[in-house]
């Protein structure tokens, strides 16, 4: 029982860390209608950021700079935040696809960083004695993972209620109009670039403190826990929860989650050891078909907010374009 | 500096470059980056693969064609394995990419494709397991040819097979009838149809040529270095990088921004080491966005 | 009795389901006729021919072409039906030579037909002939109307269908569009125009329709047309005093 209640404090504290991304990429897509295919690259550079500052000193590598855990969740927000501006400013002034493009190198060079520059990250095999907080009751599991919960949740809460806050305010509607007619954005120039610029900079930041929340939750970090899968994990998180509503982000990573780790179990129950990790890829598979699935029949998500306007036929479609030219 | 990265420069860059024809084609003509390119590659080698397996079954070992290190079979086995990569194009985009290009967001697509990709790559992993895995393993020895430059009997016929290639997608393309529906379809959709340009047999031979020159720039791949899953994904951004670069839409420009992201990767690699291959895409990238992000031969969107 | 090429009857269409902009229009073109919709903005006029071309879905009436039913017919087929149509705007592909831009529309010709084809087109527009290798963008807008209209006719249309040709056109360019399609009636090319440059439009026009509501309400000879009181009222901004005064004038035009 104790033990059930351990790992459900376990599971929600990973899920609710997935939420907290979820939420940067809902306030980046969601909201703004920007095109993060790079999110991995931001939540590490947070994870790394916080793990460089927090950690003691290691000779091996620059730093640690052993300085508190706030300081180093603080930097991972502004770092991140810092990189997804610079994304954005290089790239919001073209079409999406050019964003999308440009975060998907993102992550590319990020990993690259993080395997490569041994001096910096550790390389492959990671940085390892990130300070947890209440690290002192890591001898009563129960109580460690309750409190790490309660941490994640009161990081969550906060951050669903500014994101609740921010969206209804004045910044928000901006954002949304801008979202709604993307060459009206692109030619309203600088201004609405700024808002855009700004809006993918916040959700890098929170997709950072996401990934310093999790170093410090698991304490080691290594370049692989950043691979592409975790954008995948995420956007399906964020569709099937339903972009544009904070709330179905969170709903949407719990839930997705719970698939995820239950067929996870699933598969090592039901598979040979040696045949897990062809089952695992199955299980990306599934994931896979499933975005595409939910893209096709109801592109807004599940518990996605109100339908957009319904799709017609292709003559409908191609002339609408013609005459807004 | 030895002139070796030439030749790699040079093989690499066409590699990149028969697959950025496809990228900048489907972003063109479908108007949304493909994600899933860089998979087609990678279904398309183990395809070739496969065939290569099968027609080894049937006909037993058969000798290479001297000097090269295959023989026929990987020739044929190349024709059936671009077939097949175009139909598995024509057949994602009837059940997937067809539908999502009539939603409103044209980002949609570009999300569906990222999908497709991640399912496509997982399931070859299913498949054929993530070890690496090779057409030949017989070692090649490369010929001297001057300047310190060293080429093997492969490289120069797949170097003459890139060339060939792309000379036939242009002429194809420029000089056709087929070609030039492909160019109106790219500048104006709607006129393209008052034109009587069939929309839909346009959208396929978009798919077909940029999946069978992404089947053979996996298969090249697969003959110089290996075949892994993750062997198109990892060629995703050197693909959009040459695509950009060389401007969207054109398909000289594609295969220029290939040998140039080819030559500077090989460059890089003598000079600061393979594990920083993959920036060099990304540098070059943002160099474009940030001075010309029309590309060199890009033409500014309407 | 003239030989009907185009029937259009009780047309409703739009872009949106449920929403149409085009309201129970019907309209017909004789053979040989140059026909021209005319009306206020906004009254349906473009959506009106673009919905003959396949542009835009039609839900509900009747487009009949030499007695055809092509109501359904995709855009892309329309010019092997017979219909032509040149767009108002963006009807030329701008990064293709003037050459090109011909020869991509000779796709239905037979591939032996296209060549001479084009060499006809050349001979009928001399201009487009001296700019054969300049991309089409770099036209003057009059010559860019000239490569929209020949692209159009290179594929013997039985109907040469166009939205607004002097739509943005300098007042020279608009007298050498109008005399071009004066010319091309003469060779015996049917034409149905929406315009909103009414007078030049009427003095190349046998018949013309106003279009207000995405409902044709008014048609009559163009030589009339012009001194009824209901183009005074649309192109003059005259308003009716009363509401009575303008039905009294739309049964009165109708009679």
């Amino acid at each position: 029982m104790i033990d059930l209640v351990g790992y459900g404090a376990f599971f929600l504290t990973t899920a609710l860390i997935f939420s907290l991304v979820t939420l940067g990429l809902n306030l980046q897509w969601g909201l703004t209608g920007l095109f993060n295919v790079g999110l991995a690259g931001f939540v590490a550079i947070g994870a790394y950021t916080s793990a460089l500052l927090t950690t003691p000193d290691d000779p091996a590598r620059l730093g640690g700079f052993g300085l508190p855990i706030l300081i180093g969740w603080l930097g991972a927000m502004f770092v991140g935040g810092i990189a997804a501006a610079l994304t954005g400013i290089a790239t919001l002034r073209l079409r999406s696809d050019y964003l999308a493009i440009t975060t998907f190198g993102v992550a590319v060079v990020v990993q690259l960083v993080a395997l490569n520059a041994q001096k910096l990250t550790g390389g492959p095999f990671g940085i390892g004695f990130i300070p947890r907080p209440f690290g002192g009751l890591a001898e009563t599991p129960l109580l460690f993972n309750l409190s790490n919960l309660a941490i994640v949740s009161a990081v969550t809460l906060a951050a669903y209620l500014a994101l609740e806050h921010l969206t209804r305010s004045p910044w928000g509607r901006v954002l949304k109009a801008l979202r709604e007619d993307e060459r009206a954005a692109i030619s309203l120039g600088k201004s609405a670039r700024f808002y855009r610029i700004q809006a993918f900079a916040v959700g890098g930041a929170i997709m950072a403190l996401a990934g310093a929340l999790q170093a410090h939750f698991i304490g080691f970090i290594a370049p692989d826990n950043y691979l592409s899968i975790l954008t995948f994990q995420v956007w399906v998180m964020l569709i099937v929860g339903g972009s544009g509503s904070n709330a179905g982000a969170i709903a949407g990573s719990v839930l997705v989650w719970a698939i995820w780790a239950g067929s996870g179990a699933l598969t090592s129950v039901l598979f040979a050891p040696e045949q897990q990790a062809r089952a695992a890829s199955l299980q990306i598979v599934a994931i896979g078909v499933m975005l595409c699935v939910i893209l096709l029949v109801r592109p807004n998500g599940i518990f996605g907010e109100r339908p957009r306007r319904a799709r017609f036929g292709k003559r409908t479609k191609a002339t609408a374009s013609e005459s807004g030219s | 500096m030895s002139l070796q990265f030439v030749v790699d420069g040079l093989l690499t860059g066409s590699m990149i470059g028969l697959g950025a024809i496809g990228v900048t084609l489907t972003y063109s003509i479908l108007r949304f980056s493909n994600f899933a390119h860089g998979d087609f590659m990678a279904w398309g080698t183990y395809a070739t693969l496969a065939v290569v397996g099968a027609i080894a079954a049937m006909f037993g070992k058969v000798a290479p064609i001297a000097p090269l290190s295959f023989g026929w079979p990987l020739i044929v086995a190349l024709v059936v394995g671009a077939v097949f990569t175009a139909l598995l194009a024509l057949l994602l985009d009837k059940v997937l990419f067809s539908r999502l290009r009539k939603q409103e967001q044209a980002i949609i697509a570009v999300m569906g494709s990222f999908g497709a990709s991640m399912a496509l790559r997982s399931l070859l992993e299913f498949i054929f397991t993530s070890r690496p895995t090779y057409f030949s393993r017989a070692i090649q020895i490369a010929m001297p040819v001057g300047f310190g430059i060293r080429i093997t009997p492969d490289q120069i016929a797949l170097l003459l097979l890139t060339a060939a290639l792309v000379l036939g997608v242009h002429l194809l393309t420029t000089r056709t009838q087929t070609g030039r529906s492909m160019q109106a379809m790219s500048q104006n959709p709607a006129l393209a149809r008052v034109a009587g340009i069939d929309v839909a047999s346009v959208v396929r031979v978009t798919w077909v040529i940029g999946a069978s020159l992404a089947c053979v720039a996996g298969v090249m791949i697969g003959v110089l270095v290996q075949i892994r899953p993750l062997m198109g994904f990892d060629m995703l951004l050197p693909m959009f990088a040459a695509a950009i670069l060389g401007g969207i839409g054109s398909i000289p420009g594609a295969v220029l921004g290939g040998l140039i992201i080819g030559l500077a990767e090989a460059g890089a690699v003598q000079l600061i080491g393979a594990e920083w291959r993959a920036a060099v895409s990304f540098i070059i990238l943002m160099a474009v966005l940030i001075v010309r992000p029309i590309g060199l031969f890009g033409v500014r969107e309407r | 009795m003239s030989e009907t090429v185009l029937d259009v009857s009780d047309l409703e269409a739009g872009y949106e389901p449920g929403v149409s902009i085009v309201r129970g229009a019907s309209i017909t073109v004789d053979k040989g006729e140059i026909v021209v919709v005319l009306g206020p903005n906004g009254a349906g006029k473009s959506s009106l021919i673009k919905a003959i071309a396949g542009l835009v879905p039609i839900s509900r009436g009747k487009v009949l072409l030499d007695g055809k039913d092509i109501t359904a017919a995709p855009a892309h087929t329309m010019v092997r039906l017979g219909l032509a149509f040149v767009p108002q705007t963006e009807n030329v592909f701008p990064r293709m030579s003037v050459e090109d831009n011909l020869k991509v529309a000779c796709g239905i010709l037979e591939r032996r037909q296209a060549p001479a084809r084009i060499e006809e087109m050349y001979a009928a527009f001399p201009d487009l002939l001296r700019q054969r290798r300049t991309p089409a963008g770099n036209l003057s807008g009059g010559q860019r109307q000239m490569l929209a209209v020949a692209r159009a006719l290179i594929v013997h249309p039985k109907v040469l269908v166009l939205d607004e040709p002097s739509a943005g056109l300098s007042p020279k360019f608009v007298s050498m569009v109008f005399e071009m399609l004066s010319d091309i009636r003469k060779s015996g090319v049917t034409i149905l125009l929406v315009e909103q440059n009414a007078k030049a439009a009427l003095a190349i026009g046998d018949r013309a329709y106003v279009l207000v509501e995405g409902k044709e309400r008014h048609q009559g000879a163009a030589s009339t047309l012009w001194d009824d009181p209901v183009i005074a009222e649309l192109y003059l901004g005259q308003r009716p005093l009363r509401k009575d005064s303008a039905r009294h004038t739309e049964t009165g035009g109708a009679a």
